[in-house]
């Protein structure tokens, strides 16, 4: 019998079909299911990485607010053009924090998985208020009311709730002391700045990203959450460094 | 239906074609994906959608054929080559922005800046914009069409194009 001929007579019985249909779809997903019972073996970790501070975390979330992840991916591929253009590819690990990740789909703007400490405050401050200023040909919206907006700090407590609930480790100190860390994190002379470094990590950027240190605006969140940007671990520059190449 | 059924396979195909790992090092994060889905979303669900329309409205509105046939050709073949415009130009940006984002000089360094590609980017992102247009017109078409085609059974109702009663004998029949 040929395999049309075969095919012609499965089509006829109903039952047969269903469980040849079972069959098939079955292989597809064990396919896909079966590698990631080695996702322990497969998946790096950085114990050295740090959390969000809730400065950032409000950033954030300005980011999701705007859309800016329809343009901007966050995720460079293991190929030597976008290591060369963007830096050290992504690991999994680096995304552990991400909820939800936000590694985008379309690359309208350029990547912006390690934009942190690339451009200055001020660039980005300047970038934010008209692209145009900094970038002639850039057909990025401007986003000048960030300057002026205050940033909502009373619900950031909740924000970090809501993280540590899908696995995110921030302790209790962290969610009693959130509106007071985003405030001393974007002013560096406050007496409320010290507890950003005890509690985030000393590397944590303690300063006034907006450049006015007495007001707390959406630009500051959003600098400092740009300027962190694959900066939470070194893990990802090791490897390469060990292979001798990249930067 | 047909051309629906058409785009249906090549955008199908065209996905299997688009996970392969050496092709999607170049299509992913480019336009090349944004002409994949709207060759689907356009090229399918929108034309599969108005050939239902096109036979579901005079049906539930008791008509013989929609309000002017040559309207719904003028929607077909604007909606087609809003399609093709749309998705040839995305075609074409998304290799141009692939390609130019892996191009290297002479020198082993990178020849472009993302800014370069973006302003490669401009005749395609025109063309995109009217082959969405075209688009667009032939849905205004098709909408009017619709709504006239409702709008005339109303009428027709009122001047006693009702199925009628079947008699069965009743004596409100004139006596022949």
């Amino acid at each position: 019998m040929s395999i049309f001929g075969f095919h012609y007579n499965l089509e006829r019985k109903a039952i047969g079909l269903v469980l040849g249909i079972i069959i098939v779809a079955s292989i597809g997903g064990l396919v896909e299911i079966a590698p990631l019972f080695t996702i322990h073996q497969t998946v790096e970790d950085a114990p050295d990485m740090r959390l969000y501070t809730p400065l950032e975390l409000a950033g954030r979330n300005i980011y999701i607010r705007e859309g800016c992840y329809a343009c901007h991916s966050q995720m460079i591929r293991t190929l030597r053009d976008e290591v060369d253009r963007y830096g050290p590819y992504s690991l999994a690990v680096e995304s552990k924090y991400d909820h939800p990740m936000l590694w985008g789909s379309k690359r309208t703007g350029p990547d912006l998985a390690r934009i942190g400490e690339k451009y200055s405050d001020q660039w980005h401050v300047a970038h934010l208020n008209n692209p145009r200023d900094v970038v002639p040909v850039s057909v990025m919206p401007a986003y000048n009311w960030l300057s002026t907006t205050e940033l909502r700090t009373d619900d950031l407590s909740l924000h970090l709730k809501a993280q540590r609930k899908v696995g995110v480790p921030y302790t209790d100190e962290m969610i009693a002391n959130a509106e007071l860390d985003a405030y001393g994190q974007s002013n560096p002379d406050s007496p409320q700045a010290d507890g950003v470094g005890k509690r985030y990590g000393k590397d944590t950027h303690v300063r006034a990203f907006d450049g006015a240190p007495g007001e707390l605006t959406e630009m500051d969140a959003l600098v400092a959450y740009l300027q962190v940007l694959g900066h939470l671990t070194d893990a990802a520059a090791k490897p390469i460094a060990q292979a001798g190449g990249g930067k | 239906m047909m051309v629906a059924a058409v785009f249906y396979g090549l955008t199908t195909f065209e996905g299997s074609f688009m996970a392969i790992r050496s092709v999607n090092s170049l299509s992913h994060y480019t336009d090349w994906t944004v002409g994949h889905v709207h060759a689907g979303a356009l090229g399918w669900v929108a034309m599969i959608t108005f050939g239902s329309i096109y036979s579901l409205v005079p049906w539930l509105w008791k008509r013989d054929s929609m309000y002017s046939a040559a309207m719904v050709e003028a929607h077909f073949w604007f909606a087609l080559a809003g399609t093709v415009v749309y998705v040839f130009a995305m075609w074409n940006s998304g290799i141009v922005q692939g390609l130019m984002w892996r191009t290297y000089n002479d020198s082993g360094t990178l020849a472009y800046s993302f800014i370069d590609s973006l302003i490669a980017m401009r005749p395609y992102y025109i063309a995109r914009a009217f082959g969405g247009l075209l688009f667009l017109i032939g849905g205004c078409i098709g909408a009017y069409n619709v709504w006239m085609t409702i709008r005339t059974s109303g009428t027709a109702e009122k001047t006693g194009d009702l199925p009628v009663p079947r008699p069965a004998g009743l004596s409100a029949q004139p006596a022949e």
